[in-house]
């Protein structure tokens, strides 16, 4: 990634000023760090949606570029937030436990201090055993390559399954969303070793770290801001150049591609492995944001908004993915918070935390219908204006 | 001579006349005799007491023995406090009461209530009265007695019926009750026969039987009882001799089994360490160790053993003393069963049929897998056509299913009766989803042919919105659709294998619909259109077809088939909005696992989805999110050997 | 297999649901020729193109290829494609949402691993080649457009231009003058011919006033076997050949 990537490339440079710009502006306005103006949850609210920005850009590199509509990504999203929040919860535990073990007339052994975790955690779901995908919970580095390891792992073999037998269109989005049950489904039970539907909470609280939320929630979001800054450059590099062409020529015809002789599956299955690695990162940043992570978070259901993100913003433009991530969860938060007034009909009250999945379904046939490029195709509009 | 004929005769009659006075006064009847013998049990029954009073009674043989129980069992039983006397008494004005004589059945006198005192006997006696009165009722002409009291003698088995049980089989005239009394006969032999010959026989004779009752006899035979011993002792029957360590018993828990036969010491456990070692604290030392140092368990056992030897702890029991403490005894099992003859026929007999129960569940499975699959294909069979030869992706597929559904749930509002409301609501539903479906196809997939990605992202929104539409109707908790009367039930064909009327119902209905499918395809006219548009639109047009009507009516037809199976979902599952949605994915599944545009491989591949999942469930039976989980990965890997399906279409017509 | 042969085909069976489209099928090409395939519709002329290509797996036969006769039948598309299997489809494909430029720099002869791809930035001796290949093809003053806005006859001229930037051995070319005007025509003939002087090009093409101007030898299909092989007039006096393209 040369210096002469981002200066052929003018609008990384005006996408990296904004997202700097957007970062201190906040920063200024936040409790923590600046004159106030902005509530802690409102903070936290917007550093979560710069990690929502980031795996629909993972979700539009895959989708937009390349034409693989996976409905699992935000499945490595959530998994990226479960292995953040292991260790977590694993030192958090630690901490509370050696203080009340301490409490007792004699110093605990260091198995007690295990046991005592483990029944801290896992009693919730009638155990005090830690399962051995726990084996790196007390080590923060290794926990973070886990991050990245695990959804790309799992990522390289189904996809490997999957690219290597030439599922592609809707039946590898059916396929991907048996994944995302699939795994969901798993993660619901009790003795998937991640605490069942409990899933891991108090992840907002940093081990060791006695800052109030008002600081960490600003050290989020810059680490947010930085990680989509980060993703965008690296986004940006790899859909420019020859790889974007045969990543596009592999959306548009993947046939042809193959008759030029470029090994079709191994492109698909390492950008199918990175974006689900950025997903993931993405995911580990927001869930210590969002306080707790669940099963439910990665249903099916979720992977599809993903989609529907990326659609709404305009797919096959990394900026248009960004926005339309950043438009929709920002909207749909304002609705589905309680916060938008109520319509009062006299005969019928039009509750918007009802009315709004609907209103959002039936807006996303209409953009795929009638604006296919999304808000992202507003700008051309502008261009063209411009030009004539 | 004539007056010492007639002293004579005055000297009869007076003593007649005394005889007959005393029998009614003084002489009691011989039952009176016996409950007079017993009167204080009598009296005052209770349950550990009053069964040899109850036997005593029983085996006097008398005839009003039966009267008289039912009448105590029914408190009507009193006692004359001036005489001890028991009769049957029955209120005939306010607090008087008539006294029927328990032997002559005779009213003997009308007495005051304060006079008397009730028989009340406690519900454990009158269990046992009524034990006692069964070996009579099992003769009673009435053939409803008769029932009652085998019902009676299976829900309480005991050794003492079992000879009025066989006395009163020969004379059985009702086959269904000879049926059930030979049944019982043999059951309660291989309980109670003091013959071992003939309880073996029994055994054996019943080693086939998948009844409940039959394991329900035989496994209290077979129970085990851990016991301990320094050695194995004679004249028991033992079953198994453990080792501790090995098998399912635990050395900790042969050992605490130890501790509580024979009160050696308890095992010294960490905890108990821990405990000691903190009441010895003094000044921040225990045995001259720092507290401090206490983070190793080594340092704690070294200290405890210093306290130990200072007598200020119980000595330490470690692993060592533990093993050599249980190497020193035997642990074997007993059968409750004392007659090994018997317990070796009941093993065997059991084990025969947990084999046959073994293969009857599997059938059972089968059923229950077949039923699955049913369910599946009823979901998955309007997709093979909107998916399967329309090549349209709908992902509202699932919330189809469930306005057919909810249809059926407003029909039962309007029309109370459960069966008319089935029958008008299936076309209902069919017209509501056909309508639904027709409306999506002019506004949305229209315009989204050969797009099967955007088709499949705009049906997410539409589905979207009408779980959501629903959930603002219904609300979010389920919504009953009940099945009429006649659905109720099940089909048992034994005591293992039995099947729900209602899974029979939608296995039919399955049925119906692949006829009705192969029908409409194969037959009609617009099964014709459908195929020639399906393969190739142009000619099809050119041929005068009109490609935008036959599209619109087929995807009608796939959409309405989707209501009417959302009919039969519901009255198997709870309606709620979420419905369709857990069907959806293993709708497409079965299309995609199948082969896609073939019916043959919707139904192959809802057999197989079906059996996969009831079979993982077999496998895992605690753990159904598991099977499900299992069963996706499985279809990932089924799909790496057969890329289209069980039912592939090969070459060209298959497309690219 | 000679040394004078690039490509074997021999004794080759594909059978789709019973209907057998190529039987026993053989066919050979040098390393410099150029040869027309001809045959009425359903004669397997496309099938036989995606066996060779890899795209179709027969049931029986043998695809041998170049001077160490490797199997093709254990490769895929694109390691055939890489060995040097070009191919032209009917229909012009081409990348319509890229530029002419993009299209050709993606066609041209370079290591294809994703790693590669993903740090290849274009040199200056790449880009000569490119506008050498538009050039050649007429669409040099067509560089930065989008290959969706091309006509028709272009698309079909870019494609020819991706397939050379591919520098293939085997040009495996399916109706390249369907759609063209009689000058391209006549440029696309004498661009086979000149193409065909360095290496194999087979033509499978309709119409025969292309196939007389293109002045090779002819392979005639029949229902998916060779039913006659020669110059042009030797096949079209061949009584049988006469039968199969007159007879229905």
């Amino acid at each position: 990634m040369s210096r002469s990537f981002i200066a052929k490339n003018p609008s990384v440079l005006v996408f990296l000023a904004g997202l700097a710009l957007f970062t201190l502006l906040v920063t200024v306005f936040s409790e923590g760090f600046g004159v106030g103006g902005l509530s802690t949850s409102f903070v936290k609210t917007l550093g979560k949606t710069l990690c929502l920005c980031l795996v629909a850009i993972a979700m539009d590199l895959i989708w937009g570029y390349c034409g693989i509509l996976s409905l699992g990504h935000f499945a490595f999203f959530g998994l990226g937030g479960y292995m953040v929040g292991m260790w977590l919860m694993y030192a958090r535990t630690e901490i509370i436990v050696e203080g009340a073990l301490a409490q007792g007339a004699i110093p605990p052994t260091s198995q007690e201090v295990i046991d005592g975790i483990g029944t801290q955690i896992f009693g919730v779901v009638g155990s005090s055993e830690f399962p051995s995908i726990w084996a790196f919970s007390d080590s923060l580095i290794l926990q973070l390559m886990m991050v990245v390891l695990v959804p790309g792992l799992l990522a390289l073999i189904f996809g490997w399954l999957a690219f290597r037998s030439r599922v592609t269109g809707v039946y590898l989005s059916i396929l991907t969303q048996a994944m995302t049950l699939a795994l969901a489904l798993y993660l619901f039970q009790n003795d998937s070793g991640l605490r069942g539907n409990n899933g891991l909470s108090g992840l907002q609280n940093l081990p060791g770290v006695s800052a109030s939320q008002d600081v960490v929630s600003i050290w989020f979001l810059w680490a947010s801001a930085f990680a989509l800054g980060a993703g965008y450059v690296l986004a940006a590099f790899v859909v420019s150049g020859k790889f974007g062409s045969v990543i596009r020529g592999i959306r548009d015809n993947e046939a042809r591609v193959r008759f030029l002789g470029y090994p079709v599956e191994s492109f698909k299955l390492m950008l199918f492995t990175l974006t689900a690695m950025i997903a993931a990162i993405a995911g580990a940043l927001y869930y210590p944001q969002a306080g707790i992570i669940n099963p439910a978070e990665i249903a099916p259901i979720a992977s599809i908004y993903l989609a529907v993100w990326v659609a709404i913003g305009g797919r096959g433009r990394l900026y248009g993915a960004v926005l339309g991530a950043a438009f929709v969860s920002l909207v749909s938060t304002w609705f589905t918070g309680g916060q938008a007034p109520d319509i009062n009909l006299g005969f019928y009250t039009i509750q918007w935390v009802d009315w709004w999945q609907v209103i959002l379904g039936l807006s996303f046939v209409f953009v795929t219908l009638y604006a296919p490029k999304g808000i992202g195709g507003l700008f051309d509009l502008i261009k063209t204006g411009e030009k004539s | 001579m004539k007056r010492l004929l007639l002293t004579c005769l005055a000297l009869v009659c007076a003593c007649q006349m005394i005889f007959a006075q005393s029998a009614a006064a003084q002489a009691p009847g011989p039952l009176q005799t016996v409950l007079q013998a017993h009167a204080k049990d009598v009296a005052k029954p209770s349950r550990k007491t009053i069964q040899p009073v109850i036997d005593a009674i029983v085996a006097s043989g008398l005839e009003p023995v039966p009267g008289f129980l039912s009448a105590w069992a029914d408190k009507s039983v009193w006692q004359r406090k001036e005489d001890g006397l028991f009769f049957i008494g029955e209120e005939v004005a306010k607090r008087t009461y008539a006294l029927t004589d328990v032997d002559s059945g005779a009213v003997v006198a009308e007495v005051a209530k304060k006079e008397l005192k009730q028989l009340k006997p406690n519900s454990g006696v009158r269990g046992l009265i009524a034990t006692a009165l069964v070996q009579f009722q099992l003769s009673d002409p009435n053939p409803e007695t008769r029932a009652a009291a085998l019902l009676a003698i299976e829900r309480a088995p005991g050794a003492a019926l079992l000879a009025p049980l066989r006395a009163s089989i020969p004379a059985e005239a009702d086959p269904v009750l000879l049926a059930r009394k030979t049944r019982i006969e043999r059951l309660l032999t291989i309980g109670y026969d003091e013959d071992t010959a003939a309880r073996v026989a029994a055994i054996e004779e019943m080693s086939g039987d998948l009844g409940v009752d039959v394991r329900a006899a035989l496994n209290p035979l077979v129970a085990r009882k851990l016991n301990v011993a320094t050695e194995l002792p004679e004249g028991e029957n033992i079953a198994d001799i453990l080792i501790p360590g090995e098998g399912d018993l635990t050395v900790e828990a042969a050992y605490d089994l130890l501790v509580a036969a024979e009160g050696v010491p308890p095992r010294t456990t960490p905890e108990m360490i821990k405990a000691v070692l903190a009441d010895n604290i003094n000044g921040g030392f225990v045995a001259g160790v720092p507290v401090a140092q206490f983070t190793d368990l080594q340092t704690r056992l070294s200290a405890y053993a210093k306290l130990a030897a200072a007598g200020q702890a119980p000595g330490l029991v470690n692993d060592a003393e533990v093993q050599s403490a249980l190497d020193l005894h035997v642990f074997y099992e007993t059968y409750a069963e004392p007659n090994a003859a018997v317990t070796t026929a009941a093993e065997a007999a059991l084990s025969s049929i947990s084999t046959r129960v073994g293969l009857n569940q599997s059938l059972d499975l089968g059923l229950d897998a077949i039923s699955l699959a049913s369910i599946y294909f009823l979901a998955a069979i309007g997709l093979a056509i909107t998916f399967g030869l329309m090549g349209v992706i709908n992902m509202a597929h699932g919330e189809f299913i469930m306005m057919g559904a909810y249809t059926g749930y407003v029909v039962q509002q309007v029309i109370p009766n459960h069966t008319a409301s089935i029958i008008v609501a299936i076309p209902l539903a069919f017209a509501v989803t056909f309508a639904a479906g027709v409306a999506m196809e002019r506004l949305v997939i229209r315009h989204l042919y050969n797009r099967p990605l955007e088709t499949l992202l705009a049906t997410f929104g539409i589905s979207i919105a009408l779980q959501q539409l629903a959930k603002n109707i219904f609300g979010t908790q389920a919504r009953p659709l009940t099945a009429p009367g006649w659905l109720d039930g099940a089909w048992a064909i034994n005591d293992v294998v039995s099947i729900s009327y209602i899974r029979i119902a939608i296995f039919v209905l399955a049925l119906i619909f692949l006829a009705v499918f192969l029908f409409i395809m194969n037959r009609s006219r617009l099964g014709l259109e459908t195929r020639a548009v399906t393969q190739n639109p142009r000619m099809a047009a050119a041929m005068g077809i009109n490609p935008e009507r036959v599209n619109m009516l087929t995807f009608g037809l796939g959409s309405g088939i989707a209501g009417i199976a959302g009919v039969a979902i519901g009255l198997y599952a709870k309606v709620t909005s979420e419905l369709g949605s857990d069907y959806i994915v293993q709708s497409f599944m079965t299309v995609v696992v199948g082969g896609v545009g073939n019916i043959w491989g919707a139904l192959l591949g809802a057999g197989m989805i079906g059996t996969l999942q009831k079979g993982i469930e077999w496998l895992n039976p605690s753990n159904t999110l598991a099977a499900q989980t299992y069963m996706i990965i499985f279809i990932i890997i089924f799909i790496q050997f057969r890329p289209r399906g069980i039912i592939a279409l090969k070459g060209r017509a298959a497309g690219d | 297999m000679s040394m004078n042969t690039l490509l074997e085909v021999s004794g080759v069976s594909v059978s789709f649901d019973g209907f057998k489209a190529i039987n026993n099928l053989s066919f050979q090409i040098a390393p410099a020729e150029l040869r027309a395939v001809i045959g009425p519709n359903g004669a397997g002329k496309t099938t036989f193109m995606d066996i060779v290509t890899g795209k179709t797996k027969p049931d029986e036969g043998r695809v041998l290829w170049g001077e160490k006769s490797i199997s093709l039948l254990s490769m895929n598309e694109a390691a055939i494609a890489r060995a040097g299997v070009g191919r032209k489809f009917q229909k012009p494909t081409v990348f319509e949402d890229q530029t002419v430029s993009e299209n050709l720099m993606m066609a041209l002869s370079a290591d294809r691993g994703w790693w590669s791809v993903l740090w290849f930035r274009p040199k200056a001796e790449n880009r000569d080649r490119v506008a050498e290949l538009a050039e050649e093809v007429g669409l040099l003053d067509q560089l930065p457009r989008l290959a969706g806005e091309l006509s028709h006859g272009q698309k079909q001229w870019l494609e020819i231009g991706m397939l050379l930037a591919q520098e293939p051995r085997l040009l495996l070319v399916d109706e390249p003058a369907a759609g063209m005007t009689p000058e391209e025509r006549e440029h696309t003939t004498d661009l086979l011919v000149e193409v065909a002087k360095t290496r194999a090009v087979v033509v499978v093409e309709h119409d025969m006033e292309f196939v007389r101007r293109l002045n090779c030898k002819v392979t005639v299909l029949h229902e998916g076997s060779v039913l006659a092989e020669g110059g042009l007039d030797h096949v079209t006096a061949d009584p049988q050949v006469i039968d199969v393209y007159l007879g229905r």
